[in-house]
Formats: structure tokens, sequence, C-alpha cells
């Protein structure tokens, strides 16, 4: 059976945690990771990063975003309407 | 996980909605625009943040283009979703801004996508970013200084896609390179901000949970 090098995981990480592979590929990575600690270390440390970046709830909309929109967008429908 | 059938049919709906709505703005029903807009106006802002890393500019760049979009919403062509479309005027907004403005860093141009491999920091045991360790404020910190520590086209990528959340193809879009090129970078990014964060002294291990994708 064909493995993967840990360099053919790394290159396949990123693809890997947005479930973008063929599922052949997936196995193979898999079995690799189920032997190879370094690259399951990996993976597992930048998935928890992306998943503290992606539950970050302080990326908020500037104070008055949408109100300010909408005004400049009222304006635009009245040109629209005359 | 959802299967791709459930996936297909709801994005199905998605389109179907959109496409009854905008022919209803289309029809004279302008105020409608806002309920288009109003489900995306933060990705809006922060693809345009993404790129001009200035509040006063993302807001600006967010009100053209989405007066844009609504001046050309009978060009806009119902096989996309409404979001993608946006977003890729989102993005070019920003990005002619940027020209305009000649912030193209040097530090762009020395990081081109092809500078070889990247290899990451190896570690000999388990550890993890202990959430728990740092305080919510010192955390949004560290995130900033990761985030802030990246080449502008690593950080943008990784905010596109894993902040706003866009999928590749979106990414692509607002980004204009090419879908390869998008995850080409987006590995790259991932892989330092986790180093970032692995190499500080603050990050160090609780347990361990296993990564699914």
């Amino acid at each position: 059976m064909i493995t993967l090098s840990c360099e053919e995981v790394r290159r396949e990480i990123s693809n890997y945690l947005d479930d973008d592979m063929s599922p052949r590929m997936r196995r193979l990575l898999e079995v690799h990771l189920e032997q190879c600690r370094k690259c399951a270390v990996l993976l597992d440390s930048t998935h928890n990063v992306l998943v503290l970046l992606a539950d970050e709830h302080r990326f908020e909309l500037p104070a008055g975003f949408s109100l300010r929109m909408r005004h400049m967008l009222a304006k635009e429908f009245e040109k629209a309407k005359s | 996980m959802q299967n791709t059938l459930v996936r297909e049919s709801e994005n199905d709906r998605i389109l179907e909605g959109e496409r009854e709505l905008i022919a209803e703005i289309l029809a004279g029903n302008h105020e409608r625009y806002y309920e288009l807009i109003a489900p995306i106006e933060r990705r809006v802002y922060y693809t345009a943040y993404a790129i001009l890393r200035t509040e006063a500019d993302a807001e600006e760049v967010s009100q053209e283009a989405i007066l844009k979009a609504f001046r050309g919403l009978r060009t806009f062509r119902g096989e996309a979703k409404f979001s993608s479309w946006l977003l890729s005027i989102v993005g070019n907004e920003a990005r002619m801004r940027l020209r305009r403005r000649r912030e193209v860093s040097l530090e762009l141009l020395k990081s081109p996508d092809n500078e070889g491999e990247y290899t990451p920091i190896e570690l000999a045991e388990w550890r993890e970013i202990p959430i728990e360790a740092l305080a919510q404020k010192e955390l949004a910190a560290r995130l900033e200084e990761a985030l802030a520590a990246l080449p502008e086209i690593y950080r943008e990528v990784l905010i596109l896609r894993d902040i706003d959340e866009l999928n590749i193809a979106e990414t692509s879009a607002a980004l204009e390179i090419t879908v390869p090129a998008v995850k080409t970078r987006l590995l790259r990014a991932r892989l330092m901000v986790r180093d970032y964060f692995v190499s500080r002294s603050w990050a160090r291990h609780t347990g361990l949970r296993k990564a699914q994708p």
C-alpha cells in the first residue's frame, strides 16, 4: 500500500481541515496520522488555533455601521424613484 | 457534517429565495434590498477590512460596493449566490483603493507564493492552545497580534476564509486570485498563525482534542 510522507501530509493539512480532498487521499492521510504522532500534533494544534480564530466574536461591525448604510441607501432609493 | 445532497438542495432554496427577492427589488420595491444585504453586511465589511486594514476605508468601500451592487442589480446573473457576487465587488473595490493609496507594501512583494515549502515548528509532546488559561481579553489581544504578524497576502486570505467564513471560491473571487493560489496561501497562513501560537510561552499544554474535518 502506498503511504504518504510527513511532507505530503503537511501539504494536505489545510485541505484536510476544509474537507477538500478525495476519499482515497483522506484514507491515506488518516492512516499516516494514526501512526505519526508528529503529524497528528501538527494537525490538532493547527485546528485548535483556527477554532479560536473562528470563535472569536470580537470581530464586530463598527458602531452605527448598519444605520449609516441604511441612510446611504435611503438616499439612493429616493433618487431612483424620481 | 451535512451530506452534499442536503447542502445542494439548501443552496437551491437560497438561490430561489434570492431570485424572488431580487425580482421584487427590480420591480421597484427598493426597500427590500436591505433584506438582501443584512445577512452579509458583516462579511462585506470584513472583506474590505481584510484588504484595507483601516476601519474608515473599509466602511467607505463597503458602502460603495453595496451601492454599486444595487445599481447593477439588473446585471446580476442568479447562477451564483448574491453574496458571492457582492463580495467579489467588495474585493475589487478594496484592491482598487489599495492601489490608489499605493500601500502595496514591500512586505507583500517579499512574500510570493512560491518561496518553497513552509516547515512548521515541530512539537515533541502533545500540546494544545490553552483556551481556559487565557483571559478572553488577553486571547483577543493575542489573536490580533498573531494576525498582525502575518504578511499581507496571508493575513487577507486567512481573515476571509477562517474569520469571515467565505468558501474557497468566494475567497478566490474576492481576492482575484486563482483557487489553487487561495489553497497554497491558506495552507501557509494557517501553519504560520499556528506557529505563532505554539512558539509563545503563554501557549502551553493542556489536554488534546482530536481535529475533525
